[in-house]
């Protein structure tokens, strides 16, 4: 392992994903090489089609690549036995999803304290910390209600609360927004923002949601299973100018 | 220093207990109804032995006339003691059989709905034994429940008929520890049925590449 100094949390090499349906072959990423660095929060941008989803499964450790690498601190998750890759779900990454995904029969504080229980917290400081996440993300007295009596952006900030419970290093959402109105979705990406500046975690966003990319200190554009293009926040500033 | 990637810790029995008695209590509705088959399947095995219990409890002590009007109404006694016939085994094993289709059909059909919750469990850190245990956690509880009321229905309905055939005899000689005996191996039964089911469906979701169970629609 080379240690040039700077730290990648997530590194992806020539990382392939084949979708095979009967004779039918899907070619989702077809070699992607991506180096995320600590820290930072990077956007994930294409069409719909292009592979977000799919690389977005890669990076979280929620699928294998057909070939390739993925490296999570340096650590080739291909090597990870069934009791690492859980310790790494639950420890290391939060996920947020478009659909939330939510457990529909449990209230939002046995939501966000189940991934506490999974990594053997006691039940005194999974309470705590549970009412803890709740008000950081304004939901405390909603700490009874189960999903379906919550409202979409209501149930996002659970799904966040949740993401954050073990401290993660890295925050993997989906179209967070994809679900959510205008306003309801920008106080989401306010809040990752907010994640990111003052915690120092690491969010990687897919999106189709141009506010994203104000956010945003990088932007990977994917299209069609390849990285088309990567760019920095000042590179950015001009292009979205030169459209808006 | 410390690994970069550790080992996830096996949740004690006390949380997967806690967790999968909410889980089913949230679902109360829906599970009754994959109950109810084994109530059903439970009371008609206890039914037919139920009732040569009783007949067993009640022959020594009935008079002439009494054993005259059990043997016509069509009880058959193998050296002194009532049992099962080849008929009723026969009916016993195509019932038992019938049950384990509706039930391995329901728990298939219940596990299949939650594939998406287990793919969000997944994430969040659960190992694949976790789903297994919640799964069949729920399963026990519901032979539990409906291997429990299916034997007491059985043994009540049985003793209800015999009654009104035979008279107060059958209440005065009912063989209390015989019928808890049956009622206890048929809810184990019961409960074989239903882990039976679960186990194959369950054992499937949980080893799921979690990415794959979250696209399945809810
Ligand atoms: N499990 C799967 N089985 C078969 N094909 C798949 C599977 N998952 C993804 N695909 C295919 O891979 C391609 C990329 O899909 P993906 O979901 O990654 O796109 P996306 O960029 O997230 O799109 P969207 O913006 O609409 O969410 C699509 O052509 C899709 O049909
Ligand atoms: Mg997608």
């Amino acid at each position: 392992m080379i240690d040039n100094g700077t730290h990648n949390v997530v590194r992806l090499v020539d990382v392939v994903k084949v979708f095979r349906m009967g004779q039918q072959e899907v070619r989702a990423l077809k070699g992607i090489n991506l180096a995320i660095r600590s820290g930072e929060y990077l956007s994930i941008m294409g069409p719909s089609g292009s592979g977000k989803s799919t690389l977005f499964n890669m990076i979280g450790a929620l699928d294998k690549p057909t070939s390739g690498r993925v490296f999570i601190d340096e650590v080739d998750v291909s090597q990870l036995d069934a009791y690492e890759l859980a310790w790494l779900r639950c420890r290391k990454i939060g996920y947020i999803f478009q659909t939330f995904n939510l457990i529909q029969v449990m209230t939002a504080m046995e939501n966000v304290t189940l991934p506490m229980i999974f990594a053997g917290m006691s039940r005194d400081e999974y309470v705590e910390k549970g009412m803890e996440l709740l008000q950081l993300v304004g939901l405390a007295e909603r700490y009874q209600h189960k999903p379906p009596e919550l409202s979409g952006g209501q149930q996002q900030r659970v799904a966040i609360a949740r993401a954050l419970a073990n401290d993660p290093a890295i925050i993997l959402a989906d179209e967070p927004t994809g679900n959510l109105d205008l306003a309801t979705g920008e106080e989401i990406i306010g809040l990752l923002k907010r994640l990111s500046a003052e915690r120092g975690v690491t969010i990687i966003s897919a999106t189709h949601d141009i506010k994203m990319l104000n956010v945003s200190d990088r932007v990977v554009w994917i299209r069609d299973g390849m990285v088309d293009r990567i760019e920095d926040r000042e590179e950015l500033k001009i292009t979205v100018g030169e459209v808006g | 220093m410390k690994p970069a990637v550790e080992r996830q810790v096996v949740l004690p029995w006390t949380q997967v207990v806690r967790i999968s008695f909410n889980a089913l209590r949230a679902r109360l509705f829906r599970s009754l109804i994959t109950t109810a088959t084994l109530v059903l399947a439970g009371a008609f095995v206890a039914y037919t032995f139920a009732g040569y219990a009783i007949l067993n409890g009640l022959w020594p002590h009935a008079p002439a006339e009494l054993k005259e009007k059990i043997l016509s109404s069509g009880y058959e006694s193998f050296a002194g003691s009532f049992g099962s016939t080849p008929k009723d085994r026969w009916l016993i094993a195509l019932s038992l059989l019938v049950c384990t289709v509706g039930i391995v059909n329901a728990q298939l059909m219940a596990v299949t709905e939650r594939f998406r919750e287990i793919g969000t469990l997944k994430c969040l850190g659960a190992l694949d034994s976790f789903v297994i245990k919640l799964f069949v956690l729920e399963a026990a509880y519901q032979g539990l429940l409906g291997g429990a009321l299916g034997s007491l229905l059985g043994v009540m309905v049985s003793t209800g008929t015999l009654f009104i055939k035979f008279g107060t005899g059958v209440l005065r000689h009912w063989p209390v520890g015989h019928l808890a005996w049956i009622v206890c191996w048929n809810t184990g039964l019961a409960m074989v049925l239903s882990f039976t089911g679960v186990l194959y469906p369950a054992w499937v979701a949980a080893r799921m590449e979690p990415a794959l169970a979250l696209r399945t629609e809810q």
